[in-house]
């Protein structure tokens, strides 16, 4: 089987600015991603992942920093001479050649035979699950297929860097799962390094070794693991973007080693003080819907609210309530049910409670709720 | 069928229908196929004093065809003719790719409209006038040959007008706008991506151009090909204007022939022109594989 090996990539104090565009589309990216590993950048559409991609593949250079590759410096180089291969969204197979020209094409460019091209391309198709479809022209395949040709295209020029722009964005929803398990398969098998960019935190968060979340302005906020990202947060806007969050604003009354206390509207609440907030200081505390619990229930001593009860959803597995605050919010509140769990009746005050363990005390910043 | 007819008689009423009939057909009938169908006829039939027309010599014959082969002056003149008009062709290609390209793929906002606006305005402009303006720029005493004298790189003025070259470069200048439209309509529709990806897999410009780019644009290369060998092989104002005598075309040819009053004679001529460009036109559909579908898109 076929094993490339994968090179790092670094971005050191890399920011892109379009040129007559009045800001930046990434402002001083640093990311060192390991050889071999599969990164993820996650954050909403317009956010500048598209061109920190472009910039590892070459279309682009940076106004300023430099983007490492195998520990060259790749300023100047262009895309048909660096050790990497780009995966499009729009996948951009070559409609007028057959699936084994198309995956053939890297190697074409290279002086390869035709009968090694194709013994390649055969190779290939068995790597990423597709055996048998080498004669077939482009658009006889499905979606799925052309994606796992696109891969194959990629990888046949034993790339060191495999950049992957939202390849799965236009898939149905079951083979996007599928899909997913596919690429980290294809990613473990080859030993390429994968930089993978998506809008889609499920896509993110199961797939990669690590992700970059980016916020709107090309700053990337946090550089973590899945868990990480999701249990300790660095900053509002990962709290916000990543999973689903209740959030409390307000300001910081006094702070007790590892934990502080913020003052908010729908009452006083107690979190883990991560970064070191100071007393006086405008914070948020958020806590995820499966964190709140009916106080009855728990035996947490700290953050014990009375929230008066929306309405609710039942969805099997889980049910949702919809709380609404003293500070005339609404908050999520997850219940497990069991098979025999009391439903709550609109209207009622119930008194909820979480753990001081579970909630995060962050600087303030732009949330979608708060 | 019926329900075309049915949809018409809706849309447009029973006058509405007449009336559309009347001027469609009417134009068709006699503005079309009328003159072609005299002119074939004219075609067949020998030249004869008008006291002779309808007498027993008038009869059908391959006599004026005939001529062509017999003549070898003629001959070398059409043979010439389709040379110089693939020459045109050819030259205009080079000319109106990369233009065409440029224009599709890489030019953006302002740039994009004053190149156009550069390549269209001229058209604004007769013909004859713009044919009259190469006649000055390429003269003895034009431009050209100024510019060469005063920067020393010609000794004495250069006759541009002798041979073919001037009568080609004012053809492909005069059809620059029927080659890059085809060209630039099907490169436009080219996703930008593929020429990203090709050159990502480590290919060169020359080689995402011979494998990406002009295998997709084929069918607009073959519809200004054809448009730009038909117009070349079928303009009488360039050779006349611009020409020597060395460049004597096939239309001058048929012209000298109508002129003459020989209508017979320049009529099979015409019609082994327009046979001439037909071949044309399926030779390209061959060569570039595209079908006639394809064509009117």
């Amino acid at each position: 089987m076929l094993k490339s090996v994968g090179e790092a990539v670094e971005f050191n104090h890399v920011s892109m600015r379009y040129p007559g565009t009045e800001s930046n589309a990434v402002t001083d990216a640093n990311v060192h991603i390991k050889a071999g590993e599969f990164f993820s950048f996650l954050g909403p559409s317009g956010c500048g992942k598209t061109t920190l991609l472009r910039l590892v593949s070459g279309f682009l250079d940076p106004t300023e920093g430099e983007v490492r590759i195998g520990g060259k410096d790749m300023r100047g180089i262009g895309p048909n001479k660096r050790p990497t291969a780009m995966i499009f969204q729009n996948l951009a197979l070559f409609p007028l050649m057959s699936v084994a020209q198309n995956i053939g094409f890297g190697l074409e460019v290279r002086g390869v035979s035709k009968t090694e091209r194709l013994k390649k391309a055969v190779e290939l198709l068995e790597l990423v699950d597709l055996p048998g479809v080498e004669n077939k022209m482009v658009g006889d395949l499905s979606g799925g297929q052309m994606q796992r040709v696109a891969i194959a295209r990629g990888l046949a020029v034993e790339p060191a860097v495999l950049l992957l722009d939202e390849p799965l964005s236009a898939l149905d929803l079951k083979l996007r799962q599928h899909m997913r398990t596919e690429l980290r398969k294809i990613q473990r098998r080859t030993g390429v390094t994968f930089v993978y960019i998506t809008h889609d935190q499920g896509e993110a968060l199961t797939m990669s070794d690590r992700v970059g979340v980016m916020t709107g302005q090309g700053v990337i906020d946090q550089i973590a693991t899945a868990d990480q990202l999701y249990n300790e947060p660095q900053t509002a806007f990962v709290a916000d973007f990543v999973g689903e969050n209740n959030a409390f604003a307000g300001a910081v009354t006094e702070t007790d080693g590892d934990y502080a206390i913020l003052n908010t509207e729908s009452g006083s609440l107690k979190g883990r003080n991560r970064l070191n907030l100071n007393s006086g200081q405008k914070a948020i505390a958020f806590v995820r819907p499966e964190a709140i619990l009916l106080a009855e229930d728990s035996t947490a001593v700290e953050n014990i609210l009375k929230f008066t009860v929306k309405n609710l959803s039942f969805e099997g597995s889980f049910i949702t309530v919809f709380l609404d605050t003293p500070g005339g919010q609404t908050c999520v509140m997850k219940q497990n049910n069991d098979g025999s769990t009391p439903l709550m009746q609109t209207g009622t005050e119930i008194k909820v409670c979480f753990s001081a363990e579970n909630t995060q005390l962050l600087p303030y910043g732009e949330v979608s709720y708060a | 069928m019926r329900k075309l007819w049915q949809d018409a008689k809706h849309n447009f009423g029973n006058i509405g229908i007449i009336f559309i009939l009347a001027t469609v057909g009417g134009w068709f009938i006699f503005m079309i196929l009328l003159p072609q169908l005299i002119m074939i006829d004219y075609s067949f039939r020998p030249l004869l004093p008008l006291r002779k027309i309808g007498g027993p010599e008038d009869v059908y014959t391959l006599k004026n065809y005939m001529v062509l082969f017999t003549t070898p002056l003629h001959r070398a003149i059409f043979f010439k003719t389709i040379w110089s008009s693939i020459i045109v062709t050819f030259v205009a290609f080079a000319i109106c790719y990369p233009i065409s390209y440029y224009l599709a793929k890489m030019a953006r906002g302002a740039r994009f409209s004053l190149l156009m606006m550069g390549i269209i305005i001229p058209y604004w402009i007769n013909e004859l006038l713009r044919l009259f303006a190469w006649q000055l720029i390429l003269s003895d005493v034009g431009i050209l040959n100024n510019i060469l004298m005063f920067l020393g790189i010609a000794g004495e003025p250069i006759n541009f007008r002798s041979g073919n070259s001037a009568v080609i470069l004012g053809m492909a200048y005069a059809y620059i706008l029927f080659m890059i439209f085809p060209l630039y309509n099907a490169i436009e529709s080219l996703d930008s991506n593929q020429i990203d990806a090709a050159r990502d897999l480590g290919s060169s410009w020359f080689r995402i151009h011979r494998r990406i780019v002009i295998p997709h644009a084929k069918p607009g290369i073959a519809v200004g090909c054809i448009m730009t060998f038909m117009l070349a092989a079928g303009s009488i104002a360039a050779p006349l204007l611009l020409g020597s005598p060395s460049s004597f075309w096939f239309t001058q040819l048929i012209y000298t022939n109508f002129e003459t009053a020989n209508w017979n004679q320049g009529a099979a001529y015409a019609m082994v022109l327009a046979g001439l460009c037909l071949i044309f036109i399926m030779l390209m559909l061959k060569l570039f594989k595209v079908s006639l579908k394809e064509l009117t898109k």
